[in-house]
């Protein structure tokens, strides 16, 4: 089991690494060298750079050099954190990332949960009382949920909020908190504003994982080890929750690492359309200005960010799986 | 003569489907004893199944008992009662310390998720509400009782972890937990290889004297039923179609249906090479039973106008009847 884990630790590792070099591609990707189209960039805003700067800036980034020296040098200031300059926002790029990264997490994280919370008991009762009325209801609201298209969705909470409630549910922060440092008032804020984002980022996902859960439980109810547990004189809540949906969250456990990414990517129109500061909306502008830099870091660290998704959904799955734990003995 | 522990009277079981209604179990009578052994013997589909699930009230949708009576004497004596007409939470209560189950199949028949023990240990902390730590105890108990080796070490093993005859071993023991007076087993060797099948069938024989259990053994093999039934029931679609002790069956079968499984048995006396005879026609499904004795296309020994007008009533005495014209209840 430990080599198991080891195994995929180093796996893990290789394909960071992998993915590193695709981020490095990336930022080499439009003609020219950055620092070039950075000089190009601050020209035209009116600033000059003197020659001086120009070739110390060369340096540092190691133009001019063989690629792998410079695909070094880069990812030796990666790993210490920095990952060069922003163009458009003239700025180090940790820095316009900065609170982002963890936001679009914990946005991500709570909408995971929404989800869960609401597909996982849906689609044990839509698959227990399969075909009943309720079943029918929520397959339709199901469907209306993958049907709709979330920004759309998005639009419409976002107007009934402000002209019914009188609530303004753009952002995660409220104005005079949005640049403030981080207090437990902001926290506060925070946590104000969280839940309905992420119930609409949550929508579309709820209702695919209502359908899986049922499809998967109505599968395991017909196997005989559910005629076992009933056999034993199991109450009929009892022999359904220890066994058949227990078999039927187990693929849930793999699924933890592509949700993700599907988060973050599917969360970017949503993002902008209620303002809410994750990088998703920072990665589609800086591929529409080619800012190679943060748009390089942003996919570095998402997929990043996966391949420790992958790796926890690995243990999870070794955890809930005896199986899986008992192959590699 | 000695009350029977139970006794299923007229027992009705039908499944809703899109074809119309099935009768699975369609008037089905026998009687269960102490310390004695009824071996309820039909080809694939005649609702052996059925009605073992229809006895602990588990027959799954769209299925229901629709009508008859199953009658279960207390252990303290008295009157039977009718588990048809218990409560879910009355009749869970049956379930387990009073009738239990051997299924199959082993493998499909226990959660791959949960360790043996947990699994024999869920009916006894319900049932007998015994600790976690002397169920576990009696988990391990049992489990040396039907002959698993190294009880202590298998019970925290997983059911895949153990041989397909270990597995039903472990099934008896579960089934055994919390005390039951029947033990229903439902073809309990099908799926095991014929070494390890005799194994169990001695198994089942020798926790059956030492407690005195009574068993209704489901199976198609009429070799299993010689070797282990006191009591035979015949059952053709839905009905027994003959029961009564397995030596009057075995030396004086009267049904048409009876006779021709027991010629279908391989022996060791057949020369080789010949064909082993065989019942013409299948049995039909369900839904379109036919007109008159349900075994009247299949009978060699049919009466033309009245056995496939008419279905023939049970006639006979307690603990030997037959539904067939041959035998009594001609108009």
């Amino acid at each position: 089991m430990i080599t198991f884990i080891v195994r995929r630790l180093l796996l893990g590792l290789f394909t960071v690494w992998l993915i590193s070099m695709l981020a490095f591609a990336i930022i080499q990707l439009p003609p020219g060298d950055f620092v070039d189209s950075y000089i190009a960039n601050l020209a035209a805003g009116g600033a000059a750079v003197s020659a001086d700067e120009a070739n110390a800036m060369r340096k540092l980034y190691g133009m001019g050099q063989p690629i792998y020296v410079q695909y070094g040098k880069w990812i030796v200031r990666v790993v210490v954190g920095d990952f060069g300059e922003s163009m458009e926002w003239r700025r180090p790029v940790s820095e316009v990332i900065g609170d982002r990264i963890w936001l679009t997490l914990l946005l991500s994280f709570a909408a995971l949960l929404v989800t869960w919370g609401l597909a996982l008991p849906i689609g044990i009762f839509s698959a227990v009382r399969q075909y009943s009325v309720a079943d029918y209801i929520f397959t339709l609201v199901g469907f209306i949920g993958i049907a709709v298209p979330n920004f759309l969705l998005a639009l419409i909470i976002l107007y009934a909020a402000f002209r019914y409630l009188g609530l303004s549910v753009g952002g995660l922060f409220s104005a005079e908190y949005a640049l403030a440092p981080w207090t437990w008032d902001k926290v506060k804020d925070l946590s104000w504003h969280l839940p309905l984002p992420a119930m609409i980022l949550a929508l579309s996902g709820t209702a695919q994982l209502i359908r899986i859960m049922r499809a998967n439980l109505l599968d395991e109810l017909r196997k005989p080890y559910v005629v076992t547990a009933r056999a034993k004189g199991l109450s009929e809540l009892r022999t359904v929750l220890k066994y058949p949906v227990r078999a039927a969250l187990n693929p849930f456990a793999s699924n933890i690492a592509y949700l993700f990414p599907y988060l973050v990517s599917g969360s970017i129109i949503i993002s902008i359309v209620l303002g809410l500061p994750t990088v998703g909306p920072l990665l589609v502008r800086a591929l529409i200005a080619q800012d190679v830099y943060l748009g390089g870091a942003i996919v570095l660290l998402l997929g990043v960010l996966t391949v420790i998704g992958t790796f926890i959904s690995d243990l999870v799955l070794m955890w809930v799986d005896p199986r899986l734990r008992h192959q590699m003995d | 003569m000695v009350d029977p522990i139970l006794s299923i009277r007229d027992l009705h079981t039908e499944f809703v489907a899109n074809e119309g209604i099935i009768r699975a179990v369609d008037g089905v009578s026998f009687d269960v004893f102490q310390g004695r052994t009824l071996g309820v013997v039909g080809e694939s589909g005649c609702g052996k199944s059925v009605t073992a699930r229809s006895i602990l009230g588990i027959v799954e949708k769209p299925g229901r008992v629709t009508g008859g009576q199953i009658l279960l004497r207390p252990e303290t004596g008295g009157e039977a009662v009718d588990l048809l007409q218990l409560g879910p939470k009355a009749m869970r209560a049956i379930r387990g310390p009073e009738i239990a189950l051997v299924f199959q199949e082993p493998m499909a028949s226990f959660s791959q998720y949960y360790t043996i023990g947990n699994q024999i240990m869920e009916g006894i902390r319900l049932h007998l509400k015994l600790s976690a730590r002397a169920a576990r105890d009696r988990a391990i108990e049992l489990l040396d009782m039907v002959g698993v080796p190294q009880p202590a070490r298998r019970v925290d093993e997983y059911p895949f972890q153990l041989s397909g005859g270990l597995r039903q071993r472990v099934m008896i023991a579960m089934a055994l937990a919390c005390d039951p007076r029947v033990l229903i087993a439902d073809e309990p060797t099908t799926a095991l290889d014929v070494t390890t099948q005799a194994q169990i069938l001695d198994l089942l024989r020798e926790l059956q004297q030492k407690q005195g259990l009574a068993l209704i053994l489901i199976t198609h093999d009429m070799g299993v039923i010689a070797e282990m039934a006191h009591d035979v029931a015949v059952m053709y679609l839905g009905r027994a179609v003959e029961t009564g002790p397995v030596s009057e069956i075995f030396t004086a079968p009267k049904h048409p249906y009876t006779r021709a499984l027991l010629r279908s048995i391989p022996t060791v006396m057949a020369k080789p090479r010949t064909r082993l005879p065989t019942i013409e026609g299948s049995i039909p499904h369900p839904s379109n039973r036919p007109a008159g004795c349900a075994y009247n296309p299949r009978c060699l020994e049919l009466i033309d106008d009245l056995c496939r007008v008419q279905e023939p009533p049970e006639t006979g005495m307690a603990g030997r009847r037959i539904r067939c014209f041959l035998h009594g209840g001609r108009p």
